[in-house]
């Protein structure tokens, strides 16, 4: 066993680097950002601005053909890339969604011209793409949507709502999957577009979070005319397509999320517990333990992925913990960090909360963390029926018409 | 990036899988659970007579010189089947205590005999309840003999060979290898929790013993022999883990309730995936420890740490939700279940708990992060 690249593998890590080290701040020495934020029109001309150097570098598309300028890498450059842009601070978030999963599905079935069109200036950071998938009766059943697709002449009508889209207000266009046949069961019924986030009748609004901010949106649709030439599949097929784009879900970079046990470490020599600091307490440092043991877990796996992707294998589904175990772990690290402050840990004013109020922020925002992509639960079933083979759950609406599925208030 | 087990590695566990489904089913571990035997005798001398127990002892001293990964792999497969061999006490302590303290005319006297299965050793570090700590070790080796008590001695009642945690005349802590096939010892088996890998209490009245290792340092030595053993035995753990969810996930697909599967309930899915979570956790951290071991890197303790507070804690999930998805079933002495809960805490216990591992880890980041 060793960690070391491959000579290839080497050359392209020593060429991001160099790229990164002469195009961007290392996250050591940046000022440190608050994860809370809403994304302002400065950050998208900034991340745009970074996408365009990527691409000029031979930094965006890594594993993408070569005619879409890409540089047809294997997977294994990727995670490269990211492993060492994960050092800088750089703007993201926001053509994650477009790159990774919306033109991928656009390649699989889009026309050569529409490619020409489009994926040049996804790729160059010149457009923003979203994806339309949730809606309020479809978020872990999403098939359950409702938004409505009724052909009109050469046209198509939405009608409906969609929610959780990510950066839905500064978005160029979308990628969606609507219902066009209630009278059949609800995965023959689908329909999938790609559509203009500017046509008449999308309205976008911001979904205020618990933790204060807005990262996501609901968007409604009145009347919204989609050609057909923008259908992506069959008409009924757009469950097909829309596991195209869900299978294309970036691999897992790693980026933990904070505060971790690096922050615990930290806070714990801040803090006293029964007069002494808190990291001599034996029950603290058991905590500390076992989450240094989870933390670590997840690097390592990580690498397991990667020696597969590197030796040319396909990766084993050891990756799909991540998630899971990254969410939970940041809650209960957060609320932790919060119990050894006392009566302080209510306090959030960033002047006078440990380590600028990062705790305090991760108890508001880990609960999103544990729901979206694929809740807590989800995952599990996913794990459970994937992976150990078990049977998958009952499903009562799997044979009968999408009208006739029993539905609740909410 | 090269993390995983090289092919020829793969190809040795495919090897010791395939004899193990055969001389090592739940038949031959019960015959030592409720038998006379303190070991499975033909077992052990098939895993000798395979290169298995030289696996780590270089090839100048009578092993197979494929490293510690490869011990890493056969810890794992024997792990898997709930070994009833002494596998642990002399492999991953005694030959790991002689190859790391002992000098090189101990090494040609001693390596060569526990590679071919001839003496079976053991590391006693325990004298009753709490976990090794510095200091705290009472027997004294004065002019050649040993003399003092430990309890609970693994496979303490088989071995011919005894690394024991002691002092000299002038109270440093030292090892000291004591030969139990001489006099001066008296053996009691101990009652445990797992009679298919014994414990006995051990006498030592002036038994002969030699010194291993330089004088003052035995307890740096122990810690350094419990690192290595950790590592080795979180694969042993991972391997018994490994087979306590294939068990429930086997049972869980043909056990029907209300009408289907239990394994088509979430209560039983998502449990059972919170188990698959936790050994994939423990596999990757072995697999960390196992480089550190392999490399003698100095990340070895931490390494090490890790491996084993979550390799016990995925064995004990494991093993304990085996037996509840199994039902009433898996509480019979007839189920196979049992072996592996038994074994689980038996290995979480045997170099020390989580606890100390837990302290031994949290010691590690803080001095890591002050350099």
């Amino acid at each position: 066993m060793d960690f070391d690249d491959t000579n290839e593998e080497a050359a392209f890590r020593a060429e991001a680097r160099a790229f990164l080290a002469a195009n961007a701040t290392l996250k050591s020495v940046a000022k440190p950002v608050s994860r809370g934020r809403h994304i302002r029109a400065e950050e998208i001309t900034r991340a745009k601005e970074w996408q365009a150097k990527k691409y000029a570098a031979g930094f965006a598309g890594i594993t993408w053909p070569k005619r879409w300028g890409g540089r047809e890498l294997a997977p294994i450059y990727n995670v490269i890339y990211a492993q060492e842009e994960e050092l800088y601070a750089v703007p993201r978030g926001v053509f994650e969604i477009g790159l990774g999963m919306c033109i991928p599905t656009m390649m699989a079935y889009a026309t050569p011209e529409q490619l020409e069109r489009f994926v040049g200036p996804a790729l160059r950071g010149e457009e923003i793409w979203c994806q339309l998938f949730s809606e309020p009766a479809g978020g872990s059943d999403v098939a359950a949507l409702r938004t409505r697709a009724e052909r009109d002449g050469d046209d198509w009508i939405i009608n409906g709502q969609k929610i959780w889209t990510s950066g839905a207000h500064y978005c160029d266009y979308g990628i969606i999957v609507t219902r066009s046949d209630p009278n059949v069961p609800k995965h023959a019924g689908l329909t999938f577009f790609f559509l203009d986030m500017k046509s008449p009748g999308v309205e976008c609004r911001p979904i205020k979070q618990i933790s204060g901010t807005s990262h996501f949106n609901e968007v409604f649709f009145t009347d919204v005319r989609v050609p057909d030439a923008q259908r992506l599949g069959a008409v009924g097929a757009g469950w097909k397509v829309s596991i195209t784009t869900l299978m294309n879900e970036r691999l897992a970079v790693g980026e933990v999320p904070r505060p971790d046990v690096e922050d615990l470490l930290a806070l714990t020599r801040m803090i006293d517990v029964d007069g002494e600091p808190a990291i001599r307490n034996v029950a603290v440092r058991e905590k500390i333990a076992d989450w240094h043991c989870r933390t670590q877990g997840l690097k390592f796996t990580r690498f397991r992925t990667m020696t597969a992707l590197s030796r040319g294998q396909t990766p084993g589904p050891e990756n799909s913990i991540a998630k899971v175990v990254n969410a939970s772990k940041l809650q209960d690290i957060a609320s932790y960090g919060l119990d050894l402050m006392g009566a302080a840990g209510m306090v959030m004013d960033p002047e006078l909360a440990p380590l600028h109020a990062l705790f305090q922020e991760g108890l508001l925002f880990s609960p999103g963390l544990r729901i979206a992509g694929g809740t807590d639960e989800i995952l599990r079933n996913i794990i459970a029926e994937r992976v150990l083979n078990l049977p998958a759950d009952i499903r009562v609406d799997k044979d009968k018409a999408f009208n006739q599925v029993a539905h609740g208030k909410r | 990036m090269n993390f995983d087990f090289s092919d020829d590695l793969n190809q040795l566990r495919d090897q010791a899988r395939r004899y193990l489904a055969e001389h090592c089913t739940s038949k031959h571990v019960r015959s030592v659970l409720e038998g006379e035997k303190s070991y499975d005798g033909a077992l052990w001398q098939g895993m000798a007579d395979m290169g298995w127990l030289g696996a780590a002892i270089p090839e100048e001293y009578g092993g197979a010189g494929l490293g510690h990964e490869g011990l890493c792999i056969i810890a794992e497969e024997l792990g898997r089947v709930a070994a009833p061999v002494p596998f642990t006490s002399s492999i991953c302590l005694a030959a790991e205590a002689v190859m790391l303290a002992g000098n090189s005319e101990q090494k040609r006297r001693l390596l060569t005999g526990f590679a071919a299965g001839m003496h079976i050793g053991t590391l006693a570090w325990a004298e009753g309840s709490g976990n090794p700590r510095e200091s705290s070790f009472t027997p004294r080796l004065v002019g050649g003999k040993l003399t003092g008590t430990k309890w609970p001695v693994p496979d303490g009642g088989s071995a011919d060979l005894c690394v024991v945690a002691a002092q000299d005349e002038a109270g440093r802590p030292i090892l000291a290898l004591a030969d139990l096939r001489a006099g001066g010892v008296t053996r009691t088996a101990l009652e445990t929790i797992d009679p298919a890998r014994p414990q006995a209490r051990i006498d030592f009245a002036g038994t002969p013993a030699e010194q291993l290792g330089a004088a003052g340092e035995g307890w740096a030595l122990l810690q350094s022999v419990l690192d290595r053993a950790a590592v080795l035995i979180a694969f042993e753990q991972l391997g018994g883990a490994t087979t306590c969810l294939e068990m429930a996930t086997a049972y869980a697909q043909e056990r029907y309730a209300f009408g289907r599967p239990i394994g088509g309930y979430q209560a039983i899915k998502h449990k059972l995936a919170d188990v698959y979570i936790a050994n994939e956790l423990a596999r990757s951290n072995a697999y960390y420890g196992a480089w550190a071991l392999q490399t003698g890197a100095a990340e070895l303790t931490l390494a090490a740490s890790s491996a084993r507070v979550s390799a016990t804690e995925a064995y004990h999930l494991a093993s304990k939700e085996n037996i509840q998805t199994h039902g009433g079933m898996g509480f019979t002495w007839a189920a196979d279940c049992h072996l592996y809960y038994r074994r689980s805490k038996l290995l979480g216990l045997t170099i020390g708990s989580a606890g100390y591992w837990k302290n031994r880890l949290v010691t590690e980041l803080e001095t890591r992060n002050a350099a």
